[in-house]
């Protein structure tokens, strides 16, 4: 089963002969499309300025590093891990960011951007050598590593916050330039789900992280280098939060030491509402973006429904848990529908 | 090194068939969990003053010990394989709603200590159920469900108020004595033994393990494995609600932020402890040690006022140190 | 015996990180000991702490800073402590070293007013003298309070400023930190009593949101504010994480000029908003000198230079004499009126604090 979820993006193609059967594997997406939908209904009744191009643009904006952080979340849960250092890596590379633009001008945002997603990457690489080679359990691993990358971020940054009038103004106009009226960030994270699209469908490497997900002994039978695998997949995972960590210091214009600080338990919601399991081997990019795309709703839109501050963390608990447990009662129907089938 | 047949799961459960071996008996995880304890306690008292006299560390045992009650049911989980991170919305809620029972419903103390107890066991029931009903979703994705959902409603039921004023009595708990020994120390005890005896003397701990090793397996050899994890899980969120008590006792008051990340920090003494995340294995003497090494390095590192910052980094390197060692080809030497 | 072997390098390995840590520190951190102890520690001089909210907080560094200066004017000894979260669990744990450390004095800014009294009552049985700074404690479990500025004027002075910036009339919200720390709530009390005089009747406070002190709460909460009342005119915002995220949405959005904001905030976190005109002025008080008071109160408690009752005074350095005065049931110090930054001089500020 878990196979066949893996397999989806790849079955579509070929769905199209099937077309019902098809209709019911896609079906939990729907599902939670269609939540999200009478959901954005429900909130424009209650506030006409909520579906404004202005706000859904503000919504992405504020959703984009989120979705990012999300895909690499997806391919960690895929090879059966977990990485919850992800916010004290975010705030390590941006913060030593914010510290080399400061310090130094004419730093050009690309190279601001490059630096932190090498921060990133380093931070990652010490998570996955930790993973795949010491054997260390992921979530052990990113908890200790967590504890340490967040003191570090707080020795580097000696207490201080580094603001807006420090940066330069290219390095804040990462996150606030526009393209064609598209905030840079959203096209940051298009273009990430794009490449994710393609590695993972149509490269043989993004496959074998499917396959080392799904079943670790056969996939190593099978000739995979899982421990290359799983290196990678931190390794990506880290860059994504470095990259993520400038992004963020140049939306906010600040960089502080507690930045981010439980942002990882968002982004692990953000995939579970999207389908991926943490028992490995499955999970849809679409789903992740779903998933991201409601927490960002939730986020926005309950302060907006005027719904009182001391509500919204337990709204916010029971609509994950409710998409979690329906998304699972419709799953277990859809798989009752392919035994019925089997059996005619 | 002499050959070893026996399989992992044998060689835990079967520990008392197998012939003494002080060899072996001195290479056990524990033994380096309790050079370590002693390593900081030596530490500790070569950098502070303080440190070394018995009120110190008595009092001590009063500042880290609230969250350790939680460590033991951690442990049971994680040898199942599973992980809990909703104890510590399970703490705020059950004395949350203690406080309020006790403030606002007119219901006296003692009956609002058992409502915080009720409390916490309903909560770690709903999550031993939901997991056992839903057994495609890992334990994570529900408790991290749970964990906000709990937490939500302790927001709902106080908002940002602080609800306190307990019955002198009550600080008892937090800051009491029984003849000069902490009052929760006692407890501790009782509590490490009890659950002791329970992981390594009777058929349910026996169960535990098996769970862990190979569920499916353990299913079909007649373990009622459904049964088993709403127990644990059930047991968690109750002592859940005895840390709440203690918390609140030591704070005089109780609000919905509370107990915040505390799941991470009890995580992170029940691996510490030897407890593998990967199942089946690890005892609960090893996670006692724990909770007295992470302790007594925190409480004798701000004896002489390291910044937190480098506190978080100690505690972090001290983890990643306890999981290595063992993967160190030191044949034996494993958990 | 090879894998003896390894086990004791490990061994000492770990060892030797842990004291590094632990003697590298402190060095390295100069805040952590204070300089100026050559004659000894028991040699007499006193000790005196400081506990802040959390650990890599600029004002809470800065108010250490000043608090450092005091001590060491004095020839005491400070100890600069900072959980690495925000919560009264944190804070209670320090509590509990510095009891046990025997230290003379433990000024506090406290993470929640109650839940700190038993930690508290029991450092002032072992004989330390306990003072709360910036967010108090309840009046049983301090001595007395240092107080940065009068919560009344804090209120009174924002709704003035924002008057003036609207023009007198119009839509204004409030955007606070969480509303468990209780100088926001007072503030905001005072405000809501201020609007009700006549002169204010023309402003409607629409509502009070909640950014959590996060920055991106605190951002949402601000686009939230701008959509749910497209005629907002203004925006209070007395934290300093939410008045700089404010900042940053109205410059995207470009509605400088438009929707005026004031409030609290660091200087070096406004500065570029202030020079932009986004917020015209906004107040702060100078968290050194709260320190600096802090210190100083503590010194002359310790000293038994006063009691800390009504009617006390005592030599603040530089700050002058300053008087003990009632609060409730209690006491507290207090310094003068926030301190406005404008386009003037946020330039000399910015690099300050």
């Amino acid at each position: 089963m878990a196979v066949h979820t893996a397999n989806a993006p790849a079955a579509e193609s070929a769905a199209k002969k099937e077309s019902k059967l098809a209709g019911l594997a896609k079906f939990r997406e729907l599902g939670l499309l269609a939540f999200i939908l009478l959901l954005a209904i429900g909130v424009q009744i209650r506030n006409p300025s909520f579906l404004t191009i202005e706000n859904v643009m503000d919504m992405a904006t504020n959703t984009a590093i989120l979705s990012i952080l999300a895909v690499g979340m997806m391919l960690v849960l895929v090879t059966r891990g977990i990485d919850l250092s992800i916010g004290a890596t975010l705030a390590l590379s941006g913060m030593l960011v914010a510290q080399i633009v400061s310090a130094s001008a004419g730093f050009s945002p690309l190279l601001a951007v490059i630096t932190g997603i090498g921060i990133g990457t380093v931070c990652g690489l010490v998570i996955g050598g930790l993973v795949a080679w010491l054997g260390v359990l992921p979530i052990i691993a990113t908890l200790a590593m967590m504890n340490i990358y967040r003191g570090f971020t707080y020795m580097a940054s000696d207490g201080k916050w580094i603001s807006s009038y420090q940066m330069p103004e290219s390095f804040v106009g990462i996150a606030t330039s526009s393209v064609l009226g598209i905030n840079t960030l959203i096209l940051i994270a298009l273009f990430i789900y794009i490449a994710a699209y393609y590695f993972i469908g149509h490269t043989r490497t993004g496959r074998q992280i499917y396959a080392v997900g799904s079943n670790p002994e056969s996939a190593k039978v099978t000739g995979i280098n899982e421990k290359k695998i799983l290196i990678l997949v931190y390794t990506l995972m880290g860059g994504l939060s470095g990259l993520c960590g400038v992004l963020w210091v140049s939306k906010f214009a600040s960089a502080q030491g507690d930045t981010a600080s439980g942002y990882e338990l968002s982004v692990i919601a953000a995939c579970i509402l999207g389908g991926v399991s943490i028992a490995g081997g499955s999970g849809k990019l679409s789903g992740v973006i779903l998933g991201a795309v409601l927490i960002g709703i939730l986020n926005n839109a309950l302060p907006m429904m005027d719904v009182s501050p001391f509500w919204q963390k337990g709204i916010e608990g029971t609509i994950i848990l409710g998409a979690v447990l329906l998304n699972a009662a419709v799953k277990r129907g859809v798989e009752r529908n392919h035994l019925l089938r089997r059996r005619i | 090194m002499e050959p070893k047949t026996i399989q992992p799961y044998t060689q835990r459960t079967l520990e008392a068939d197998r012939p003494f071996s002080a060899k072996q008996f001195f290479l056990q995880w524990e033994w380096l969990l309790a050079f370590i304890l002693i390593g900081v306690i030596a530490l500790n008292t070569s950098l502070s003053p303080y440190f070394l006299n018995i009120s110190s560390l008595r009092d001590a045992t009063m500042v880290f010990l609230d969250k350790a009650f939680i460590v033991f049911p951690m442990a049971l989980i994680m040898i199942m394989r599973d992980i809990d991170i909703s104890v510590g919305s399970t703490v705020a809620l059950s004395s949350v709603v203690m406080a309020v029972a006790y403030n606002s419903l007119g219901v006296p103390m003692g009956a609002a200590v058992v409502i915080c107890l009720i409390v916490g066991a309903l909560c770690g029931l709903m999550n031993g159920l939901l997991i056992v009903k839903f057994k495609e979703l890992s334990a994570v994705i529900i408790t991290l469900a749970t964990m906000i959902l709990y937490r939500g409603i302790a927001y709902i039921i106080l908002e940002d108020q602080a609800s306190g004023s307990f019955p002198e009595w009550f600080g008892f708990f937090g800051w009491g004595y029984v003849y000069g020994i902490p009052f929760i120390l006692i407890l501790f005890i009782l509590a490490a033994l009890l659950f002791g005896l329970l992981l390594h003397k009777t058929t349910f701990g026996r169960h535990i393990y098996a769970i862990g090793h190979n569920d499916v397996a353990s299913r079909f050899s007649g373990v009622n494995v459904d049964r088993t994890k709403v127990i644990v899980f059930t047991l968690a969120g109750l002592m859940a609600a005895v840390t709440a008590i203690f918390l609140a006792s030591r704070m005089g008051s109780t609000r919905p932020n509370i107990a915040n990340m505390y799941e991470l920090d009890v995580i992170a003494m029940a691996a510490l402890g030897g407890i593998s995340t990967a199942g089946g294995k690890g005892r609960l003497i090893g996670t006692v040690i724990a909770v007295f090494i992470v302790g007594y390095l925190q409480y004798g590192l701000g004896l002489i006022n390291i910044p937190s910052q480098t506190l978080l980094i100690v505690v972090g390197a001290l983890l990643l140190f306890a999981v290595i060692v063992p993967k160190l080809n030191i044949p034996r030497f494993k958990k | 015996m090879k894998k003896y072997w390894t086990l004791i390098l490990s061994l000492v390995l770990v060892f030797s990180i842990l004291s590094a840590c632990s003697q590298g520190s402190p060095g390295g951190n100069a805040s952590n000991e204070s300089g100026g102890d050559s004659e000894g520690e028991s040699g007499g001089s006193k000790r005196y702490a400081f506990i802040f909210k959390n650990t890599g907080n600029p004002y809470g560094e800065k108010m250490m800073q000043g608090f450092e200066e005091a001590v060491n004017e004095l020839d005491g000894e400070a100890i600069l402590r900072a959980p690495d979260q925000p919560t009264a669990e944190g804070q209670i744990q320090i509590i509990e070293q510095l009891i046990t450390q025997k230290v003379d004095s433990i000024v506090i800014a406290a993470n929640d007013p109650d839940a700190l009294q038993p930690a508290l009552t029991k450092a002032m049985d072992a004989g330390i003298e306990v003072i709360s700074v910036d967010s108090a404690v309840n009046t049983d479990s301090r001595v007395t309070h240092v107080n940065q500025a009068d919560p009344e004027a804090i209120g009174r002075i924002q709704i003035e400023a924002i008057s003036e910036m609207v023009g007198g009339k119009g839509q204004i919200a409030v955007l606070s930190a969480t509303s468990q720390a209780t100088n926001q709530n007072l503030w905001i009390e005072y405000m809501q009593k201020e609007l009700e005089k006549p002169e204010y009747k023309d402003l409607e406070l629409v509502k009070v949101a909640y950014g959590d002190d996060l920055r991106d709460k605190s951002v949402s909460e601000t686009e939230a504010l701008l959509k749910t009342y497209p005629d907002l005119k203004g925006i209070i915002a007395p934290t300093t994480v939410g008045i700089a995220a404010a900042g940053k949405v109205l410059t995207d959005k470009g509605l400088g000029g438009k929707v005026a904001l004031t409030g609290l905030g660091l200087p070096s976190e406004m500065a570029s908003y202030i020079e932009s005109g986004v917020s015209p002025w906004m107040y702060l008080w100078n968290p050194i000198d709260v320190g600096y008071a802090a210190g100083h109160t503590a010194a002359a408690l310790v000293n038994g230079d006063m009691e800390g009752k009504t009617g006390d005074t005592f030599e603040a350095g530089r700050l002058g004499q300053k008087e003990v005065v009632e609060d409730g049931e209690g006491t507290q110090v207090m310094l003068g009126e926030p301190f406005k930054f404008d386009k003037e001089n946020i330039g000399e500020w910015k690099d300050v604090y």
